[in-house]
């Protein structure tokens, strides 16, 4: 028997979370060890993901491995079927190792799939004529499985051919275009909060775009690329972003507020960037929101504050007359440069 | 000149009577934006903001002869819509609604197939903030006063960071000669290649700025296109230089999936494309600035 940790992560072999059993006393033992416990891959980061469910299931006599996987290409926007005889490794592995074993094949949406495309890839990957038609089957129900359920990526890996002459998948990892949950329910059922970062539940469950990073300057902007690019300046500038955060192009009150909620409740974040340009929603709304917000959340480290774009004038006299306590910062360059002198301001006081 | 749009442009709106539609229809007019009607199925007959409303988007260009639509209807809707736009004959969609799902939007990119390169509509979109030519037409959801009417084209999937990058442009004297918002799905109806274009035909935009970011392979098309076809100077700058593998950045496409997508690499590659870069979001209009100096 084989009993497999379930984390919303691959590599779980070499990182001890799929053990090989030899009796039920082992399969329990093993259980318990993983169940409860925090698997750390090299896909997790350093925290790692925790273990609330294993499977259990027959070992394999494996004759081959094999790797199959569907995903969009953005460059002819067709689904892509990429194939190896070398399973088992990631496709990352695989294109770097042993980039002719590799098989692409584009599948032209309007037409779904075709048989003979599905038996080429099989014969491709140089299996045996008599497991073709079962292959080809196979290949057939993952494209059905993309397309069928808004799926951006199908991956089996390893996709094996066992001792016994059958095709079976031994792991199966897929991903689901988010703008597409409002017509798959039972996907979106399947969301596993245990294996999602909490601060990135908190701000998606509130209409914010928030991704954990390492670092420790905590910012707060509007746009996904202004965000990117903010988060540039603080790295060119010699700091790490602790977050992304988009609040949206509109950076409304109530979004600014949830805003310094979450990036105050963060405990690597020592010191806090915002940066708004404000186009149809000006400037001295957008203060008006910040000075709102900061009457609601107290914050005691340095926050740089940086707007831009319609009546910045009058946004910025409205902070300096709220009291709040802020640094004032003209351009992208001079927020990150204050955040990060603010930040060695702080480890040189300590 | 400009591209795409101008102040003869008749437009009309898919998804008018909505609060969003409406709002951004005031907007847009009060720019000079020739808007003539909207659209909103079951509506037709009503008048809206003193204009027309049609059922469809063919009953709306039979009675105004709009070319142009721009689309603020919802995303489960929103591809049909660009699909009845093409159909009835519109020249340019631009379709600003977040949230459309990749294969809705992969099929409306096969149904657009059927028709001619001369009758086939030019998709801009979706999840942008639309296309405006300064001092003529705005068909989008930008501040339009941040643009100083001039000769240089900016292409960017983003809205605030071609904001800032037009701030940037007018406090240096800089202006626009049409600025487009080519958006951050990972399906799109226009390219950063396909607008470079329209913009090396312009006799009106002597350069280009680019505003990138990372995922997918268009920068570097775009790079690519530049260096065989393009007379005009490109400039380039890629955001999300620190952003981690795997995950998606805000925008449904700003994801690194593949070698070639990350900031890093784009940077090289579009160097090695004649491409000048923009080193940091803070001096894009310098960029441009230093590039005008060269021609």
């Amino acid at each position: 028997m084989v009993v497999k940790a379930q984390i919303h992560s691959g590599a779980r072999g070499k990182a001890g979370g799929i053990i090989l059993c030899d009796s039920e006393l082992e399969v329990a033992q093993a259980t318990d060890r993983l169940l409860g416990k925090k698997l750390v891959t090299n896909q997790t980061g350093p925290h790692g993901k925790i273990i609330n469910r294993v499977y259990i299931e027959e070992a394999t006599q494996i004759e081959q491995e094999l790797y199959l996987g569907l995903v969009f290409d953005r460059g002819s926007e067709c689904i892509m079927v990429v194939a190896s005889t070398e399973g088992g490794m990631s496709v990352e592995e695989i294109s770097q190792q042993m980039p002719e074993s590799i098989i692409r094949s584009k599948i032209e949406v309007a037409v779904g799939m075709q048989e003979f495309q599905a038996r080429e890839i099989s014969f491709n990957l140089g299996i045996s004529p008599n497991l073709i038609s079962r292959m080809s089957k196979v290949i057939i129900a993952c494209y059905r499985v993309f397309s069928e359920l808004d799926a951006t990526m199908v991956e089996i890996n390893p996709l094996v051919i066992s001792k016994e002459n059958d095709v079976l998948a031994l792991d199966c990892k897929m991903s689901f275009d988010n703008n597409a949950l409002f017509r798959r329910n039972r996907i979106s059922e399947l969301r596993d909060k245990s294996q999602e970062n909490e601060s990135e539940i908190y701000a998606a469950d509130r209409g914010l775009n928030y991704i954990d990073l390492d670092g420790n300057i905590g910012n707060i902007i509007n746009g996904a690329g202004l965000a990117m690019a903010s988060m540039d300046m603080i790295k060119l500038a010699g700091g790490e972003p602790a977050n992304f955060l988009d609040v949206g192009g509109g950076a409304t009150p109530e979004k600014i507020v949830k805003a310094f909620k979450l990036i105050t409740s963060d405990k690597k974040v020592k010191v806090i960037l915002v940066n708004i340009f404000a186009g149809i929603n000006r400037c001295d709304w957008v203060a008006e929101g910040i000075v709102l917000a900061l009457q609601k959340i107290k914050i005691s480290m340095p926050l740089i504050i940086r707007l831009a774009g319609t009546n910045v004038e009058e946004g910025n006299k409205i902070l300096e007359e709220s009291g709040i306590n802020y640094i004032a910062a003209t351009t992208l360059q001079d927020a990150a440069n204050k955040a990060v002198k603010a930040l060695k301001n702080l480890d040189n006081n300590s | 000149m400009t591209i795409l749009i101008d102040n003869n442009t008749k437009v009309i709106i898919q998804g008018f009577t909505g609060k969003i539609g409406s709002f951004h229809a005031s907007e847009m007019i009060k720019y000079g934006t020739r808007i003539v009607g909207g659209v909103t199925p079951g509506k037709g007959g009503q008048t809206h903001l003193g204009l027309p409303v049609f059922n469809t988007v063919k009953d709306a260009v039979e009675q105004t002869e709009a070319v142009s639509s721009i689309l603020f209807v919802p995303p489960a809707f929103a591809a049909d819509s660009a699909m009845e736009a093409a159909d009835a004959g519109i020249k340019v969609c631009i379709a600003i609604t977040d949230g459309i799902p990749s294969h809705d939007m992969i099929k409306v990119k096969r149904y657009m197939r059927r028709y001619a390169k001369n009758e086939k509509m030019t998709l801009i979109g979706p999840n942008c903030a639309g296309v405006i030519s300064p001092g003529k037409a705005l068909l989008g959801i930008m501040p339009g006063h941040i643009y100083l009417e001039g000769q240089v084209g900016i292409i960017g999937r983003s809205g605030t960071l071609g904001y800032e990058a037009a701030q940037q442009m007018k406090d240096l004297g800089i202006g626009v000669s049409t600025s487009v918002g080519i958006g951050g799905d990972p399906i799109n109806g226009s390219s950063f290649k396909d607008i470079l274009e329209k913009f090396e035909e312009d006799k009106n935009t002597k350069a280009i700025l680019m505003i990138g970011e990372i995922g997918g392979p268009q920068e570097v098309e775009a790079g690519k296109f530049a260096k065989e076809n393009m007379s005009k100077p490109v400039i380039a700058y890629i955001a999300g230089l620190t952003a981690p593998k795997g995950r998606v950045m805000g925008h449904a496409g700003a994801i690194v999936s593949a070698y070639g997508e990350s900031a890093v690499e784009k940077v090289e590659l579009l160097k090695e494309c004649g491409v000048l870069i923009s080193k940091n979001p803070s001096v894009m209009g310098e960029s441009v600035k230093q590039a005008l100096k060269g021609i």
